[in-house]
C-alpha cells in the first residue's frame, strides 16, 4: 500500500504550514526591527503571543451574536485548509487534487466574507469602517488574481498548482513579458490581501486608515488568538504560492523518496527567509497610501493581470 | 533562430509597451520624465538587440542615438524647463486613471486584433513588433490626448515617436538615413516646441492648454 | 407517460386557478390553493426529474386540439423541457409550501391566489411547447399573470409605475419574439418546432433571429439595456411571487433564449457570440454595481438577478463561441456551466426572497437602513438567508461557486478559438466576471451585514419575531439544496448531460464514478475541484481547533459592553448603514457608472442647521436610451393629437390617402 505514506506526507504539510507560519512573522517583524535599528522581539514571539490569548478569556460584547462567535475558527479552517493545498515542499500531494488555484482564492474569500460580517456583528462604527473598506479592497484584489491565474493557466493549459508548477520548472517557459507582469501583479495582490505597507498597517491600532485591525477590533482570547494565526497562515500561504510558482525549484515530485522530501523541506524554508526579508526591506523603505490611492494601486495590479493575458497572445506558443 | 532571442526581444518590445502604461499613470511631471527615459532607454535595449539578431550593424548607430537623445538629452532638457518655468508638478489629466487605463488595455487589444491575423506568415519577431509598435503608437497618443498640460503632452509625442522607431526596426531595418533625418526631425520638433512652450508660458502665465482655448473664445 | 402528467397537472393548475377566482374570499381558500399548488408542482418535479434521470433518452411529444384548429397545440417532453420543468416546478413547490405561512399576512388574498396558480402553469406551458404559436401563447400568459401579481398592491404609486413599465417591456418583448419566430417560420409559414428545426436558415434571417431573441428574451430575462423593468417589477410582487418572477421567471427566458438560439437556429456564427458575451459581461458588472448601491432590501435582490443573468448569458456566449468553432467538448462544458448557474440561481435567489419576504412581515421594512439585529430575534430565518448569501457569493463549499468555476474552466479553453477577436475578448470578459462574481460577495456581506447584524437601528426591527414555520421549512429545504449541490455537484452535472448531448452532440465525461466524487471538466491534471472533501475539510479542521482549544487552552467568556476603541454608548444610528457601507466602492466605479456625484452642505459656524452630504447618482442607462424615447414618444403625440379634432372629411381623405399609399406600395414592390 502506497496510501499510508502519501496520508502521512500530506499530514507532514499541514502540520508544516501551521508550524511555519507564526514563525515567518516573527522573522519578518524582527528583520523589520533590526533594519530600524532597533533589536525587536524574539522570532519565536508570536507564538508566545498565540499561546498567551488562547489561554485569556473572552471577553465578548453585549450584542455579539452566534456568528460572532463561529467566524474565528471558520477563518481558521478555511485558511488552513487553503494554505495546506499550495505545495509548499512537494507536488501532487494525495489531496492536492482537492482544490485548484481558483478554489484556494474562493477558500480565502470565504474567509474574508465571515471576518467582514464579523467585523459588523457588533455593531460599532469601527467594524463598519473595516468591513468596508476590505469588501472595497477586495473587489479589486480578486479579479486582479484572477487574471493572474488566467495567464498561468492559459500559458500551462491547467489551473491545478501542480501542473502549473511543473510547467514553469520545465525549459519551456521561457522569458516571457506575461510572466513578470504576472508576478509583478501576484506581489501587489499579496501585499493588499495581507493588509501590509502600503497598503495596510500590520501593527497599527487607532489608526483612521486601518482596515484589517478595525475589524477585529472586538475580538480578544482564543478568538483573537485564531485570527491572528490565520493572518499568519495567509502570510505564509502566498509566499508559498509565490515561491511555487515563480520558483519552482527542488520542489519534490509525487512519491518520491525521503531525502527528496528532505532537500525540498530545506528549499522551501529557504525561500520562505527570502522571502521574508524582501518584505521586511520593502515595507521599511515605503509610506503607507492614503485609503483611497488603494484603488489606483490595485487597478494598476488589476490592468497588469489583464495586459498580461493580452500578451500572451503575441508570444511563441499560443 | 533560437528561442531564446525571440524570448529576449519579447521581452523589450513587451516592457516598452508597459512603459508606455507607466505614463499613462504617472501623474507627477518630474517622474513622467524618468520614466520617458526609461521608455527610451528600453527602446535602446530593444533596438540593440534587434541589431543583435539580424546582424545588422546600423541597428547599433539607431540605438545609440536613442540612448543619447532620448533618454539623455530630452529629458534633461524638460527637466531645465519645468525647473525653469516653475510649473507646479502635477498632471491635470483630462479623465481619470482608472478609465484611460481600460481605454489603452482596448487599444492594446485593438492593435493586437488588427496586426496579428493579417501577418500570420510573417517572421514571428517582426510580427510581435509591429504589433507592439503599434500599442506603443496608440498609447501615446492617449498620452496626448489624455493630458492638459503641454510638457506632458510633448512626452506623450515623445513616446508615440518611440513606437515608430520600434516598428521601423522591427521590419528589417529601414535605412540609416530615414533614421537620422527622422532623429533630427525629432529633434527640431522638440526645440520649437519647447521655444512654444516659453511663449505660451510668456503670453498666458500658464502652460495649461485649456488657456489657448480659452483665449480663442472656445468652451472648455 | 410523463408528459400527459405533465399536463394534467397544468390542468390542475389552471383549475386551481378557475376555483381560485371563485372562492378566493372564503376562509380556507389561501391553504387549499396553496396546497394545491404545492401538489401539482411536487408531481410535475417528480415527473421531470424521473424523466432526467431515465436519461432523458426520447423526446416525448402529445399534441391537444386546442389554439388554431389546423395546428392544434403540440407538447413535447425532451431533455431540456424536462431540465428546466425541474426548475420551474421546485420554485413553484417552495413558493406554494412558503405561501401556506406567508400567505396569512396577504391584505388581499383574492389578488393573488387565482394569479399565482395561473403563473405557475403558464410558465411550465411555455416550456414544454411545441409550436411556435403555443409557445408565445403560453409566454403571453406567463407575462400578463405575473403582471396581475405585480398589480397586487396597487394602491402604492410606485407599483402602478411598475406595472405599467412591466407591462410595456413584456409587450415589446412579445412582439420581438413573434417577429422572430415569423422570420424561422420562413415562406412556408412552418410554425411546429419540428419542421423549424429541420429547415435551414440562411444567414442573415438567423442573425436578424438572434437579435429579436436577444430582445425578446432578454428584456424577460433582464440583460442590461433592457433591464429597466425588472429591479420596479420584482420586488413590487408578493415575497413568494418575487421569488419566482426573480428565481424562475428568468429561467425560463433563458430556456427561451437556449431553446430558439441553440435547438431551432442551427449552428452559431463567431461574431454572435461576441455580441452575447459583451452583453453578458456588461450586464453582470453593471448590475451588481446597482445592487451595491441599493438600500431596499428586496431590490437589491432584484438587480442581483440582472448580475447572475449577466453571468448566464457570458457561459452562453461562451458555448455558442466553441459550438462555432466546432470545438464541441468545451461548449458542452460552457453550457452545462450556464444551465448549472440557472439551476444554482433559481435555489439561492428563491431562498433570498423567502428571507426578505419574511423580514417583511417581521418588521414591515424592505428599507435596510432601518433594520439591523435581527440574528437575534430571527435566528432561523437569519442563519438561512446567510447560507443564502454565501451561495450566491461563489464561496466554496457551496453550488453558486461550482457554477462560476465551471464556467472560468469554460473562459480558459479559449486558447484554441480560431478568431482573434474572440481570443482576446473571451479573457477579458472573464476579467469583468471576476469582478461581478467579487462585488456580488461584497454586495452580501452589505446586504445581509446591515440586515441581520449589529443593532436595531428602529423600534420595528426591534419588536421583530421569528417567521412561520412554513416559511422556514421552504428556506430550509432550499438551503439544504444549496449544500447538496455544491457538495455534490457531479450529480448535477451528470444530469445535464442528456440536455447537452441533444443540443451539441457531446457531453461533459461522467462524473458521478469519479473517486472522491470529483469534478473534472476535462482532464484531472488540468484542472478538478470537489466540494465534498472541501466541505469535510474545513468542517474537520474547524471541529479541531475548537476542541483543542477548549479542552486543552480555554474556555472562559465574560460578556462586556462593546470596547470599540474606548468609545461608550454610542447610538444604534452610528453604525454603518447600507450607503455608508457602499461608499468606498462608488468612490471607486460610481463615477465611471454612474456619474456619482457628492454634494456636501457645511453650514458656517454659528448657523443651527445639520450639515448634509447628498450623493446625486444616474442611471445611465435610463437617461441615455430610455428617456429620449420617452420624449419622443410624448413629442409625437402632442404633434399628434389634432387628428382627434378633424372634420369627417378630412379623416375621409386619411384613409384614402393611406389606401392609395399602400397600392402604390404594392405596386412599386411587385
Amino acid at each position: 500500500m502506497v496510501v499510508i505514506p502519501d496520508i502521512l506526507v500530506q499530514g507532514a504539510q499541514m502540520a508544516l504550514v501551521l508550524l511555519l507560519s507564526p514563525l515567518l512573522t516573527g522573522f519578518v517583524r524582527k528583520v523589520k526591527a533590526r533594519l530600524l535599528r532597533s533589536r525587536g522581539a524574539s522570532v519565536f514571539q508570536p507564538y508566545r503571543d498565540l499561546l498567551r490569548l488562547m489561554r485569556k478569556e473572552v471577553v465578548l460584547a453585549e450584542n455579539a451574536s452566534w456568528l460572532f462567535r463561529v467566524t474565528p475558527y471558520m477563518i481558521f479552517a478555511a485558511t488552513w485548509v487553503a494554505a495546506a493545498l499550495v505545495p509548499t515542499f512537494a507536488t501532487g500531494l494525495m489531496f492536492s487534487w482537492t482544490a485548484d488555484l481558483i478554489a484556494i482564492v474562493a477558500l480565502l474569500g470565504s474567509a474574508r466574507f465571515f471576518l467582514a460580517l464579523a467585523g459588523m456583528d457588533v455593531g460599532t462604527s469601527f467594524g463598519g469602517i473595516g468591513s468596508s473598506r476590505e469588501v472595497m479592497i477586495a473587489s479589486l484584489a480578486e479579479p486582479a488574481m484572477l487574471l493572474i491565474i488566467f495567464t498561468l493557466a492559459l500559458l500551462a493549459g491547467a489551473t491545478q498548482l501542480s501542473t502549473i508548477a511543473a510547467f514553469m520548472a520545465s525549459p519551456e517557459v521561457g522569458l516571457r513579458v506575461s510572466l513578470g507582469m504576472a508576478l509583478v501583479a501576484l506581489v501587489m495582490v499579496a501585499i493588499a490581501e495581507n493588509a501590509r505597507i502600503p497598503v495596510d498597517n500590520p501593527a497599527t491600532h487607532l489608526e483612521l486608515t486601518m482596515v484589517h485591525e478595525a475589524m477585529v477590533l472586538e475580538y480578544s482570547g482564543r478568538h483573537l488568538a485564531m485570527i491572528e494565526f490565520s493572518a499568519s497562515l495567509k502570510l505564509l500561504l502566498y509566499v508559498s504560492l509565490i515561491a511555487c510558482l515563480f520558483a519552482p525549484w527542488n520542489l519534490a515530485g509525487s512519491g518520491a523518496g525521503p531525502a527528496s522530501y528532505a532537500v525540498g523541506a530545506g528549499a522551501y524554508i529557504g525561500k520562505l527567509a527570502a522571502a521574508g526579508v524582501l518584505l521586511a526591506l520593502f515595507e521599511t523603505a515605503t509610506a503607507k497610501m492614503r485609503v483611497f490611492r488603494v484603488p489606483q494601486f490595485l487597478g494598476a495590479a488589476l490592468m497588469l493581470g489583464l495586459l498580461a493575458t493580452l500578451l500572451l497572445f503575441v508570444s511563441r506558443s499560443l | 533562430m533560437g528561442d531564446i532571442v525571440f524570448d529576449i526581444a519579447h521581452m523589450l518590445a513587451g516592457g516598452l509597451v508597459l512603459v508606455s502604461f507607466m505614463l499613462l499613470y504617472q501623474d507627477r511631471l518630474y517622474a513622467l520624465l524618468n520614466i520617458y527615459a526609461l521608455h527610451a532607454l528600453m527602446l535602446t535595449l530593444s533596438v540593440a538587440w534587434q541589431a543583435f539578431s539580424q546582424a545588422a550593424p546600423h541597428l547599433y548607430v539607431t540605438a545609440a542615438i536613442a540612448l543619447v537623445f532620448k533618454a539623455i538629452v530630452i529629458p534633461v532638457a524638460l527637466h531645465r524647463i519645468i525647473q525653469r518655468l516653475g510649473i507646479h508638478r502635477e498632471i491635470e489629466t483630462v479623465v481619470g486613471v482608472g478609465p484611460t487605463m481600460l481605454a489603452g488595455m482596448g487599444l492594446v487589444a485593438l492593435s493586437l486584433v488588427v496586426i496579428l491575423p493579417v501577418t500570420p506568415e510573417g517572421d514571428p519577431l517582426a510580427r510581435e513588433d509591429l504589433a507592439f509598435a503599434l500599442s506603443v503608437v496608440l498609447l501615446g497618443l492617449l498620452v496626448m490626448v489624455t493630458r492638459r498640460n503641454a510638457v506632458s503632452q510633448v512626452v506623450g509625442f515623445m513616446s508615440l515617436e518611440n513606437g515608430l522607431v520600434l516598428a521601423a526596426t522591427g521590419a528589417k531595418g529601414m535605412p540609416l538615413v530615414v533614421e537620422i533625418s527622422v532623429a533630427f526631425s525629432i529633434l527640431i520638433a522638440f526645440i520649437v516646441i519647447g521655444v512654444f512652450l516659453f511663449r505660451i508660458r510668456e503670453r498666458f502665465d500658464t502652460v495649461d492648454i485649456g488657456a489657448l482655448d480659452d483665449f480663442r473664445g472656445e468652451r472648455r | 407517460m410523463a408528459i400527459a402528467i405533465l399536463l394534467w397537472c397544468i390542468a390542475a393548475l389552471i383549475g386551481t386557478a378557475v376555483v381560485a377566482v371563485a372562492a378566493a374570499r372564503s376562509r380556507h381558500a389561501m391553504r387549499t390553493v396553496y396546497a394545491l399548488c404545492f401538489a401539482a408542482c411536487g408531481i410535475a418535479l417528480s415527473a421531470a426529474l424521473f424523466h432526467l434521470a431515465a436519461g432523458g433518452g426520447a423526446a416525448q411529444t402529445l399534441t391537444l386540439p386546442l389554439g388554431l384548429p389546423w395546428l392544434g397545440a403540440w407538447f413535447r417532453l425532451d431533455a431540456l423541457a424536462a431540465f428546466f420543468l425541474v426548475i420551474v416546478n421546485l420554485g413553484g413547490a417552495a413558493a406554494s409550501l412558503y405561501g401556506l405561512g406567508y400567505g396569512r399576512h396577504e391584505p388581499a388574498p383574492h389578488r393573488v391566489l387565482p394569479f399565482f396558480a395561473a403563473f405557475l402553469a403558464g410558465m411550465n406551458l411555455v416550456v414544454l411547447a411545441d409550436d411556435a404559436f403555443t409557445f408565445l401563447l403560453s409566454w403571453e400568459f406567463m407575462s400578463l399573470s405575473s403582471w396581475a401579481l405585480v398589480m397586487t398592491h396597487h394602491r402604492e404609486p410606485s407599483n402602478l409605475r411598475a406595472a405599467y413599465i412591466y407591462i410595456v417591456m413584456a409587450s415589446f418583448g412579445t412582439l420581438a419574439l413573434s417577429l422572430a419566430f415569423g422570420l424561422l417560420a420562413g415562406s412556408y409559414v412552418q410554425y411546429g418546432f419540428e419542421a423549424i428545426r429541420a429547415a435551414e436558415h440562411e444567414p442573415l434571417v438567423a442573425a436578424f433571429v438572434l437579435m429579436l431573441v436577444l430582445l425578446g428574451a432578454g428584456s424577460k430575462a433582464g440583460i442590461v439595456p433592457l433591464h429597466v423593468w425588472l429591479p420596479l417589477a420584482h420586488p413590487a410582487a408578493p415575497s413568494h411571487v418575487s421569488a419566482l418572477m426573480s428565481g424562475v421567471m428568468t429561467k425560463v427566458a433563458v430556456y427561451g433564449f437556449v431553446r430558439i438560439v441553440f435547438d431551432l437556429r442551427g449552428d452559431p456564427v463567431w461574431w454572435e457570440s461576441m455580441v452575447v458575451l459583451g452583453l453578458g459581461g456588461g450586464t453582470a458588472a453593471l448590475g451588481i454595481l446597482h445592487a451595491l448601491m441599493e438600500k431596499d432590501l428586496k431590490r437589491l435582490l432584484a438587480y442581483s438577478t440582472i448580475e447572475n443573468i449577466g453571468v448566464i448569458f457570458v457561459s452562453l456566449g461562451l458555448a455558442m463561441a466553441f459550438q462555432a468553432n466546432a470545438m464541441q467538448w468545451a461548449a458542452a462544458l460552457a453550457l452545462t456551466a450556464a444551465l448549472f448557474h440557472a439551476l444554482n440561481h433559481s435555489f439561492f435567489k428563491s431562498l433570498l426572497f423567502f428571507g426578505a419576504g419574511a423580514v417583511l412581515t417581521a418588521t414591515g421594512e424592505r428599507d435596510m437602513e432601518k433594520l439591523g439585529g435581527l440574528i437575534h430575534r430571527m435566528p432561523a430565518t437569519s442563519f438561512l438567508f446567510l447560507a443564502g448569501c454565501m451561495a450566491i457569493s461563489a464561496l466554496p463549499p457551496l453550488n453558486g461557486f461550482v457554477s462560476e468555476w465551471l464556467i472560468f474552466q469554460a473562459v480558459l479553453q479559449s486558447p484554441d478559438l480560431l478568431e482573434w477577436g474572440l481570443r482576446i475578448m473571451v479573457p477579458a470578459v472573464g476579467g469583468l466576471l471576476a469582478l461581478s462574481a467579487a462585488l456580488a460577495a461584497a454586495c452580501f456581506v452589505k446586504a445581509f451585514g446591515v440586515t441581520f447584524l449589529g443593532r436595531p437601528r428602529t423600534p420595528a426591527a426591534e419588536r421583530a419575531g421569528e417567521a412561520d414555520r412554513f416559511s422556514i421549512a421552504a428556506m430550509a429545504v432550499l438551503a439544504a439544496l444549496c449544500l447538496l449541490a455544491g457538495v455534490l455537484p457531479g450529480f448535477v452535472i451528470d444530469g445535464l448531460a442528456p440536455v447537452t448531448l441533444a443540443l451539441i452532440g457531446e457531453s461533459m465525461p461522467v462524473q458521478a464514478s469519479l473517486p472522491w466524487l470529483t469534478v473534472v471538466p476535462i482532464a484531472e491534471s488540468r484542472s478538478s475541484y470537489n466540494g465534498l472533501l472541501v466541505f469535510l475539510f474545513i468542517a474537520v479542521s474547524a471541529s479541531l481547533a475548537v476542541f483543542v482549544i477548549h479542552r486543552f487552552a480555554s474556555r472562559a467568556l465574560r460578556r462586556a459592553p462593546a470596547w470599540d476603541c474606548g468609545f461608550p454608548n454610542s447610538s444604534p444610528l452610528t453604525q454603518y448603514t447600507a450607503g455608508g457601507f457602499a461608499q468606498p466602492i462608488r468612490r471607486v466605479f460610481g463615477t465611471l457608472a454612474f456619474r456619482a456625484v457628492e454634494h456636501v452642505d457645511m453650514p458656517p459656524p454659528g448657523d443651527t442647521r445639520p450639515a448634509r452630504l447628498t450623493v446625486e447618482l444616474h442611471d445611465l442607462v435610463w437617461e441615455w436610451l430610455y428617456a429620449p424615447v420617452e420624449r419622443a414618444i410624448g413629442f409625437a403625440a402632442v404633434r399628434l393629437n389634432h387628428l382627434q379634432f378633424l372634420t369627417i372629411r378630412q379623416y375621409l381623405t386619411l384613409v384614402f390617402l393611406a389606401l392609395v399609399t399602400l397600392l402604390l406600395a404594392l405596386a412599386i414592390w411587385s
